[in-house]
């Protein structure tokens, strides 16, 4: 929004080649709690999860900028109006895309990326399941045997 | 053969690299969600028309049937500063008609800034909670969109308006049967 | 005239650099000895040049020469000398200086420390790690020069990013690079040893010490990084999943399973080629790392620092380097071959499950990193991936690799024999259940599902690691610092699980809205706002509050929270204040006034949030205890 906030705020830290955080300076504090405990909770959580758009890589929770408090209002109205948290992330979504979402959707476009972990760890268990098969039958009595010593 | 798989893997992954290389400069802007889908509709308190007497309030059905321009400004915002001119000079070309977004701003420095600089727009309107702003999926002032005769959002440009913005994005976009004489004036 | 001479020495360094490669690779191919003779001092010319460099570019900073156009950039006459010298590499073009200078001390370190070794294979090393050092420099030279004047001279300068003006991340680059560089000398190991055709016992010995003094720098890096965060970003996070954290995280997860797979291939001569792999591939995620964050393809919004002409210059020396080293891998690796078996239960099997868990980690992480990159190429559109990706992605691999730790550590090699440890297996599995529920049950309540998990698993690792080296000292044996090193590391990854959890499950915030005399209660603590004054530093002025927080009615401890101006970038910052202790750190940050007399205030209790810096820099100790180790120093063939 404003630009001079907005250049404090999205302050890239990239500073050299990989370095720590490209994080902003300030940080939103945001007093406003809502009055129900649960709806808090889930309140403070999905807050984490919508980005602030037009920070690095912030949340509306973290973030100072005008926009991130007019979303947070948003985010509160839709709780208190009953919405549940995907009806929230979609009232988003529908707005600003999927780009507002730190939570990629399961979906056709983005399943990949859910899938690509525990696809990948299901073939390395398998592979080194057959690798481990394959070298048992190898033992043999060939002289060098563990008896605790370096490591 | 499965030596070469690494080499493989990284060959895709330089081609995904150079995709990213080429599109960087283009990366500043987020796409709009709401290219191709219904414009949000609104009814919000008019700061200055062209009408007289100035309406208080204008609904967005009003300007259903017709092309328009729909900008997202503030006076708090430099770049709008900027745009100004541009603005100006799209409103003296008549080709389209202009509704401001005054987002989250106080009313009377939005008429002084009119009166100073000139106003533009056939119709400027208050969003004094940026509700409006969020349902337009504005994220940083200005923004302009160009919306067609069914209401549907056909193009969103982030940042100052240009004369080679104006032209090959908006102008360009318009039906050749699209009204360019003055529904100025009358929206 | 000294940036000049700066300049000119950084272009010497290339050229020295060149001859170093040419005769490095092609020496020993010819064998000529005296062009692999010529390597050695080619080696300390190249250091002694870009030391020059370096210094000429610290002179600059010191003696606030604002006609040098990164230094009018990134310095001012009023920032502390510290800070000045520190501003060196505060921004891209000292970065780059920084990390050549660090290469060739690693290139340094290598010619100095390879007296053992043969003389064909270390010429061939530092033939290849002088070939990344041309890459480097040249890239320096060519895209982003430090020594650039600027004419006129600015009067003074835009400063540092006032972020920057801190002890932690003055040393974290550094730290930070020399574990990323370090990876250089393992891949150059491994390309010579590519070259050579000949992979042994020996090669994975000489590998081994590099490796893990590299991991270990790379270590305190990060969490040197992460502290900063913590202390300095003034919102009370640790770790954000960012991608530049990211870049520096995926090649420790890759250099941890090096590490482990060097041990295999040392001892039973095994997974060789998987090894050579792991050199190849940790070396090329420090790359790779460099390369996100330079060309600016993944920071999509507002990336001041994205250059297009940069990234495809480093995309070019990515595809000449790992390139060219992939292809030497997918000619050489099938020539490998080994006899050797091994049992399900034996430590060969366990290190090959750790290796397949952490590279299955770093591909999560590298997934969601790119995940925005390639999605925008593949045309699925913008997207954005945060923590509620990354962890659990992150945790689907990495727990059970905790509890294979756990285990894995009684097992021996070849015929694992875990049948008479099983006891001490079950003994230490319940005294981690007992600790948790104590934990749980009597502490700090219940919590998340996972908190549990987490608490056993780190216990159990802690405590199944003192077994080996209790029993060595009952039986009388000696305490070799490779297992000394080992059980540090890996008591120190145990006390990172533990306050991880910890932190994750038990953190109290809340954002206050406090006027003087008011408090708020966060968790059983109460913060009373008690006063606000102005106060000022050498470049900046700042308000300063006072808070007292108490427990149960009597005062813990008062903190000062700040936030600052600083004058120069006219940037707003948040100093939090946080009380260190043992058990919890009391986090206390001043936010915006609110109008109406009252300040909002971040009020945060993260039990042992320290730990997880602690454990950091066990895990690091670990490492450089490990690595020194004189049987790593022996020269000659046997093992």
């Amino acid at each position: 929004m404003k630009t001079s906030l907005r250049r404090v705020v999205c302050a890239v830290l990239a500073v050299w080649i990989v370095g720590v955080a490209s994080v902003p300076a300030a940080f939103a504090i945001d007093p406003v709690e809502m009055s129900d405990p649960v709806l808090q909770e889930r309140y403070r959580a999905l807050t984490h999860e919508l980005r602030c758009m037009q920070c690095q890589n912030q949340s509306i929770a973290d973030s100072p900028v005008g926009l991130a408090g007019d979303l947070r209002r948003e985010v509160r109205e839709l709780l208190s109006a009953g919405k549940t948290d995907d009806e929230v992330r979609e009232y988003m979504r529908a707005r600003y895309g999927d780009f507002i979402l730190f939570r990629p959707r399961m979906v056709a476009q983005t399943l990949w990326l859910w899938l690509a972990p525990v696809l990948l760890m299901l073939l390395g268990l398998f592979a080194a399941w057959r690798v481990v098969q394959r070298r048992r039958a190898l033992v043999t009595d060939d002289g060098f045997d563990d008896e605790g010593g370096d490591r | 053969m499965k030596y070469l798989i690494p080499a493989g893997v990284f060959a895709l992954l330089v081609v995904v690299l150079a995709i990213g290389i080429q599109r960087a400069p283009s990366k500043n802007v987020i796409p709009s969600a709401l290219i191709g889908k219904p414009a949000p509709t609104w009814s919000l308190p008019v700061i200055a028309s062209n009408q007289s007497p100035t309406p208080a309030s204008f609904d967005s059905e009003r300007l259903r049937g017709r092309w328009f321009v729909f900008n997202v400004w503030g006076t708090w915002c430099p770049e709008c500063k900027v745009e100004h001119p541009m603005l100006l000079e799209m409103a003296r070309q008549k080709k389209l008609p202009l509704i401001g977004l005054d987002w989250k701003d106080d009313d009377a420095a939005a008429r002084r800034w009119l009166e100073s600089l000139g106003d533009p727009y056939d119709v400027v309107v208050a969003d004094r909670d940026g509700r409006t702003a969020i349902d337009f999926g504005v994220y940083g002032a200005p923004e302009t969109f160009l919306i067609d005769d069914r209401g549907v959002v056909v193009y969103k440009h982030v940042g100052a308006m240009n004369p080679d913005v104006w032209q090959r994005e908006f102008l360009a976009r318009l039906p050749t049967a699209a009204p360019s004489d003055g529904t100025q004036g009358q929206p | 005239m000294i940036p000049e001479l700066g300049h000119f020495a950084l272009i010497l360094a290339m050229l020295v650099a060149i001859v170093q490669s040419a005769f490095g690779l092609a020496g020993p191919a010819l064998q000529r000895e005296r062009w692999i003779a010529a390597v050695r001092p080619a080696v300390t010319m190249q250091f002694l040049l870009q030391s020059a460099a370096l210094l000429a570019l610290m002179f600059a900073f010191v003696s606030n020469d604002f006609s040098v156009q990164y230094v009018a950039q990134n310095s001012n006459s009023a920032l502390p000398v510290v800070y000045r010298v520190a501003a060196v590499w505060g921004a891209h073009e000292g970065s780059l200086l920084l990390w050549g200078w660090i290469l060739a001390a690693w290139t340094l370190a290598v010619a100095l420390f390879s007296r053992g070794l043969p003389a064909g294979f270390a010429a061939r090393t530092q033939g290849v790690l002088g070939l990344v050092s041309v890459g480097f420099v040249s890239f320096t030279l060519a895209t982003s020069n430090p020594f650039e004047r600027l004419l006129p001279a600015a009067p003074d300068g835009r400063d540092l990013n006032p972020l920057l003006q801190d002890p932690a991340l003055a040393s974290h680059p550094p730290m930070l690079y020399a574990g990323y560089v370090g990876f250089a000398v393992a891949f150059a190991f491994a390309c010579a040893a590519m070259i050579e055709g000949r992979l042994d016992q020996t090669w994975a010995r000489w590998t081994r010490p590099w490796t893990t003094v590299a991991w270990a720098f790379l270590s305190v890096g990060i969490a040197l990084g992460s502290w900063w965060a913590y202390y300095e970003l003034g919102w009370g996070g640790y770790w954000f999943w960012d991608p530049v954290e990211n870049a520096s995280f995926m090649p420790w997860l890759v250099g941890t399973a090096l590490i482990h797979s060097l041990a295999v291939t040392e001892k039973r001569g095994l997974f060789k080629s998987w090894t050579l792999l792991l050199a190849i591939l940790a070396f090329s995620l420090s790359l790779l790392g460099t390369f996100l964050v330079r060309s600016g393809v993944l920071v999509s919004v507002h990336s001041f620092a994205a250059d297009p002409t940069r990234g495809i210059f480093i995309l070019v020396f990515l595809v000449l380097v790992i390139g060219g080293a992939l292809a030497l891998y997918a000619w050489r690796a099938p020539l490998l071959r080994s006899t050797a078996g091994f049992e399900f239960s034996a430590r060969e099997s366990f290190l090959l499950f750790n290796n397949i868990l952490l590279v299955v980690a770093a591909a999560a992480v590298f997934a969601g990193t790119m995940a925005p990159l390639i999605s925008d190429a593949l045309g699925l559109g913008t997207l954005s991936v945060g923590k509620q990706y990354f962890d659990p992605v992150f945790l689907l691999p990495t727990l059970p690799l905790i509890a294979l730790a756990s285990v894995g550590i009684f097992s021996r090699w070849k015929r694992g024999q875990l049948a008479p440890h099983r006891g001490a297996i079950l003994f230490t599995l319940a005294l981690a259940a007992a600790i948790t529920a104590a934990l749980m049950l009597g502490v700090w309540g219940g919590a998340k599902f996972l908190t549990p998990v987490g608490f056993a698993l780190g216990f159990w690792l802690i405590a199944a690691s003192f077994v080996d080296p209790v029993d060595r000292l009952r039986r009388g044996l000696r305490l070799t610092p490779a297992i000394v090193g080992m059980t540090i590391a890996h008591i120190g990854l145990g006390v990172f699980v533990v306050s991880v959890t910890a932190v994750e499950s038990y953190t109290r915030e809340r954002d206050l809205a406090l006027a003087i005399g008011e408090s708020g209660r966060v968790g059983d603590f109460d913060y009373r706002l008690d006063g606000l004054r102005s106060a000022e530093g050498p470049n900046y002025d700042a308000l300063r509050g006072t808070v007292t927080v108490l427990q149960a009615g009597k005062p813990v401890v008062t903190l000062h929270p700040e936030k600052r101006n600083y004058w120069v970038q006219g940037s707003v910052m948040t100093e939090a204040d946080i009380h260190m202790q043992p058990a919890r750190d009391v986090f206390v940050a001043l936010g915006e006034d609110l109008g109406g007399g009252r300040w909002s205030v971040r009020a945060q209790i993260r039990p042992l949030i320290n730990y997880v810096w602690l454990a950091a820099f066990l895990m690091a100790i670990g490492g450089i205890v490990a690595a020194s180790d004189r049987r790593y120093r022996r020269s000659g063939e046997s093992v």
